[in-house]
């Protein structure tokens, strides 16, 4: 029975289905946070510090390149949040786990604050560099179109009253928002020609950024995404909890 | 099907259905940009195919909170979900009807307002194709926004917030398209990409809109 490939795939997959129960999510979330939270403040407290102060300057940008330990991880995860709610939102549709939902929610504002904290740094970057703090470049652009659609999504949240009606409109709109926030990268290529470097981290390039700099980087990267899955854990947490307390509230009225 | 499209169509025109208020807005934008940019003739040339899309483009807006409201509230959409014809139908005639009503009239009427922004004449003809290209587009985005947000009190302001970021395709590139048209140059990318955006939006979006609209009936 156990070399049944198929059964094997079910037995994983029924065991992967089991975080989806609240209680079996929050004992092993409980065990997990302090944690990703402990290794992702060792990450970045050790990618930061080595980041700016252990790694020499760059001929040409001087000392503002130590930005990109900032910068590139906010960007990266905020891109990352939004595909995380995707797939959740896409679970809670198709398998109706009000853990997914919640997640999706939780994970909302973290990715909205990645994106400004993107935009942020870029520019305090931009100034020295570029002499301007702001240009209509591709990659600003559409990173300022995904922070209109997280600041939509998180607003239909709030919008609507019963939790899964809210639950079942978000995923719709995320799913929606996903094509045309895709759709705007592209469109807005077209529309203007880029001040922004090209990608420097991608696995199967010549030319990547140098080692120097790409170590420390790597350890703050990681250490966002740690940040990023803490947060998220937390804030489910949260959710869920809320979520009891109004059921025990209801109850209560209805006694 | 056909009697639906008549309904609505009958709703928008006769008085309280706001069929003249997307036009009058569209002139008032309109006529506000020179005031705001100052008279130059040289500059209102420039900006003109932008300004008249993106007017058009709020003036699509302000008659989608209607487009499902009104029949949410006496009920009559719960009779239409229930009707013999599948939702997504419904959804449809109801984008066309609001297409007829907005889209239609504003393209229409966007070349008199070319005249007072001083648009160059090689451009009218691709400014009204591209307006008569994206408009179903808008059409069908706001329809899906305005499923999104039917029963809600404060839809109005939330419809804006969820549907502007998805207009950002079609904006681009119909406005790329009406300048590109304007200035003489060839129009036939911008142009084949926005009426790819616009009949991938037909043919998909009222799927996307009747599953929002049964959640909110349900």
């Amino acid at each position: 029975m156990q070399d049944d490939p198929a059964a094997l795939k079910y037995s994983r997959m029924k065991s992967l289905w089991e975080y989806a129960n609240p209680k079996k999510f929050m004992q092993v979330s409980g065990a997990m946070l302090p944690w990703a939270a402990g290794l992702s403040a060792l990450c970045l407290v050790v990618g930061l510090i080595w980041g700016f102060f252990f790694t020499p300057d760059d001929y040409r940008q001087g000392s503002t390149v130590k930005i990109i330990y900032l910068h590139v991880p906010a960007a990266l995860m905020a891109i990352n949040a939004w595909l995380m709610m995707l797939v959740t939102s896409l679970i809670w549709l198709v398998r109706r786990h009000h853990v997914s939902a919640l997640a999706a929610r939780a994970a909302a504002p973290v990715g909205l604050v990645m994106t400004v904290i993107a935009l942020v740094t870029g520019a305090i970057w931009g100034q020295p560099m570029w002499g301007t703090w702001w240009a209509w470049d591709p990659r600003l652009t559409s990173f300022l179109i995904l922070a209109l659609f997280y600041l939509g999504y998180m607003a239909l949240w709030e919008a609507v009253e019963n939790a899964d009606t809210a639950a079942d409109l978000t995923s719709v709109l995320c799913l929606v928002g996903s094509v045309f926030a895709l759709l705007s990268r592209y469109a807005v290529l077209f529309w203007n020609q880029g001040l922004h470097q090209g990608a420097s981290l991608s696995l199967d390039k010549e030319e990547n950024v140098a080692d120097v700099f790409y170590h420390p980087l790597l350890v703050s990267i990681a250490g966002f995404v740690l940040l990023f899955f803490a947060l998220v854990l937390l804030r489910t947490r949260t959710e869920i909890r809320k979520r009891r307390l109004q059921a025990l509230m209801n109850r209560e009225r209805m006694g | 099907m056909i009697a639906l499209l008549r309904r609505d169509l009958a709703i928008a025109v006769r008085a309280g259905g706001g069929f003249g208020l997307g036009l009058a807005f569209f002139l008032v934008v309109v006529v506000l940009v020179p005031f705001g940019v100052g008279p130059d003739t040289a500059t209102l040339t420039r900006i003109a195919p932008g300004i008249l899309w993106i007017g058009a483009l709020l003036a699509c807006l302000l008659s989608l909170d209607r487009l499902f409201a009104l029949d949410f509230e006496d009920g009559s959409l719960d009779l239409l979900a229930t009707a013999p014809i599948p939702l997504e139908a419904v959804v449809g005639v109801k984008a066309v009807a609001h297409w007829l009503t907005t889209g239609l009239p504003l393209t229409l009427m966007a070349p008199v307002l070319g005249v007072m922004l001083n648009l160059p004449g090689q451009g009218f003809v691709w400014l009204v194709i591209s307006l008569a290209l994206g408009t179903p587009a808008l059409s069908v985005i706001g329809a899906f926004g305005a499923a999104l947000t039917v029963g809600l009190r404060r839809g109005g302001l939330l419809l804006s917030l969820l549907v502007l970021p998805l207009y950002v395709p079609t904006l681009i590139f119909g406005a790329e398209a009406a300048r590109r048209g304007a200035e003489g140059m060839a129009v036939n990318t911008p142009l084949a990409l926005m009426a790819g955006i616009s009949f991938a939006c037909c043919a998909l979006m009222p799927f996307a809109a009747a599953a929002a609209l049964r959640v909110n009936l349900r």
